[in-house]
């Protein structure tokens, strides 16, 4: 139940965001979500896109520094309330939010929220408890 | 104003013999106690009984910063430790510091220069000294200490840091004489103004400034702004500490040292051969009087030359020009001594950091800012911004706990900073003195 997210480390320089765009665009890259997490030096690029492998060979051979992480891809009902229910369903099993961000594909009616917990296992295994469906990683590369 | 008229004005002849006098006596002495000098002596084939005239220290084989680190901790001191009333250390080139030791003769004589270096600024029994270099283990500000209070003066010992505060006490106490880093001095006008001080209503007659490199174009700021007359002055721990040598306020052109207790020389620092008087090079010097840590020919790594011409005030010791220069990668920021390698060991100890890193020093309103850049691998890499930014934190807060001076961490992309073969360039000093 795991999705691979790459993160890409950029400095607060004028165009690296841009050079990374255009480095995943030229190896043929499809970015699927994005969140830019940054601070007042540098930033932190997290990517789902649907090659993996191609992205991290591309960008390394430009010499950025990639990381890899494993995330988990959430379907959350598209109207009020339906985030509260899912944070709340992990803030009672005392599972920790690190981040999150949109995916740009809705499943079926239902939204797409990328995660990244603290314990990963435990959040997967508490969400389905709970009768919420947790988006299968290959299938969420190419949806 | 002279602290000890008949020492700082002994016609030459006399001031040389006491020189010779005292220089047989210091060689003898560390080469019977020192056994470090002892092999350094016998190697170069040097007895001290060939001292005979003061041209024979040129026979004498060098002692460098690297012979400290070797001989570290005590391995240099001449006497047993329950003679030493005082340890001193300031900056090595790696992450052992360079330390010193005093008896209570030693202290009594550095006292003694520092009064002489005061009174050369125009001090007195009757002047309140606010003393702002940094009381510890560095020099300074016990150094400025001791002499205040050996000239008879009041001093004030804030030390450094605590700017705002520093400014109320001038304008309550009324101190008359200041004694800092020239760069905090400029620092200290600054805030004063924000704090709507003005220099011109406070008491300050005279400021005494070192510990790092200055100029003209500083002092006629520092002078401007503080309102206040502004002489250099010089020292290094190994020598002794301030008070090796001061610029006199009559003249201000040039720094006199205090022959009778040390003796300078011009060396050229790749052959070692001892230039004439004028001429630029390195400086070295022989202590004269020191018990616990005598030093023979000790390279400073500061380039200078020496001035013979008499000076109007009256003394008689030669002066040394302002140093212009480093033969050696150090660095000072804010008046504390930095060698890259220092930063660099400190580098090597931190596991996710890579070796590559550069050093950029700026000076930003009037303090030096020192940015360590370190390339992010992906060993160090996270998807998390905290675990990064504790990564910067934890490199600044080692490199200040182990060398004492603080600096901004900016982690940079893997190959920003430039590949060289050969030495790489490790520092980008961007500081117009």
């Amino acid at each position: 139940m795991r999705v691979e997210q790459i993160s890409v480390f950029l400095e607060n320089k004028a165009g690296r965001l841009a050079e990374v765009a255009r480095i995943l665009s030229e190896a043929g890259v499809n970015i699927r979500a994005l969140s830019l997490a940054d601070t007042s030096d540098f930033g932190i690029l997290r990517l789902i896109v649907n090659d993996n492998a191609r992205a991290k060979e591309a960008l390394k051979r430009q010499g950025f520094t990639v990381g890899k992480t494993d995330v988990v891809a959430v379907e959350v009902e598209d109207r009020p309330g339906g985030l509260f229910k899912i944070l709340d369903i992990l803030h009672r099993a005392d599972v920790n939010v690190e981040y999150m961000y949109a995916f740009v594909q809705q499943s079926g009616s239902n939204a797409v929220i990328i995660f990244r917990f603290d314990n990963l296992d435990e959040a997967v295994k508490v969400l389905q408890a709970n009768g919420v469906t947790v988006i299968e990683g290959e299938r969420l590369y190419a949806m | 104003m002279m602290f000890n008229v008949e020492f700082e004005t002994l016609p030459r002849e006399a001031l040389e013999a006491i020189q010779l006098r005292r220089l047989q006596a210091v060689v003898e002495r560390v080469y019977a106690t020192v056994p470090f000098y002892r092999r350094k002596f016998d190697e170069a084939g040097v007895a001290p009984s060939d001292i005979k005239q003061l041209g024979d220290l040129a026979r004498v084989p060098f002692t460098t910063k690297q012979d400290l680190r070797d001989n570290y901790p005590f391995g240099m001191f001449a006497v047993p430790m329950d003679n030493v009333v005082r340890i001193h250390a300031s900056s090595g080139t790696t992450g052992k510091p360079t330390v010193v030791g005093y008896t209570s003769r030693d202290i009594a004589t550095w006292s003694e220069l520092m009064a002489r270096a005061l009174a050369a600024g125009g001090a007195t029994r009757g002047d309140i000294i606010h003393n702002a270099y940094g009381y510890g283990l560095f020099t300074g500000g016990l150094g400025v200490h001791y002499g205040a209070e050996r000239l008879g003066a009041s001093v004030i010992p804030i030390s450094g840091g605590n700017t705002k505060r520093q400014i109320m006490i001038m304008a309550d106490f009324g101190p008359t004489l200041l004694t800092c880093t020239p760069s905090y001095a400029l620092h200290l006008a600054e805030v004063a103004a924000e704090m709507g001080v003005d220099f011109k209503n406070l008491k300050f007659k005279a400021g005494i400034f070192g510990a790092e490199p200055w100029s003209e174009q500083m002092r006629l700021e520092i002078e401007q702004k503080l309102n206040l007359q502004a002489i250099d002055i010089y020292g290094l721990s190994e020598v002794m500490g301030p008070g090796v040598s001061v610029e006199c306020i009559e003249a201000k052109k040039g720094l006199h040292i205090f022959e009778d207790h040390f003796i300078p020389e011009i060396i050229d620092p790749e052959t070692g051969e001892v230039l004439p008087p004028g001429a630029t090079g390195e400086l070295v010097f022989t202590s004269l009087t020191k018990e616990a840590f005598p030093v023979i020919r000790y390279r400073t790594r500061d380039i200078t030359s020496l001035n013979p011409e008499p000076c109007i005030c009256g003394r008689t010791h030669v002066r040394m020009n302002r140093v212009s220069g480093r033969t050696d990668d150090m660095l000072i920021i804010r008046g504390v001594n930095v060698f890259p390698s220092q930063i660099e060991s400190v580098l090597m100890e931190i596991e996710e950091v890579e070796p590559h890193y550069q050093l950029i020093v700026d000076r930003e309103g009037n303090l030096d800012i020192l940015t360590v850049l370190v390339e992010v691998g992906e060993h160090a890499f996270s998807d998390e911004v905290r675990v990064l930014q504790n990564l910067e934190k934890k490199i600044s807060k080692n490199i200040k706990e182990y060398l004492g001076v603080s600096v901004k961490t900016k982690l940079v992309e893997p190959k920003t900073i430039a590949r060289s073969e050969g030495k790489a360039k490790r520092v980008i000093d961007n500081r117009k003195i």
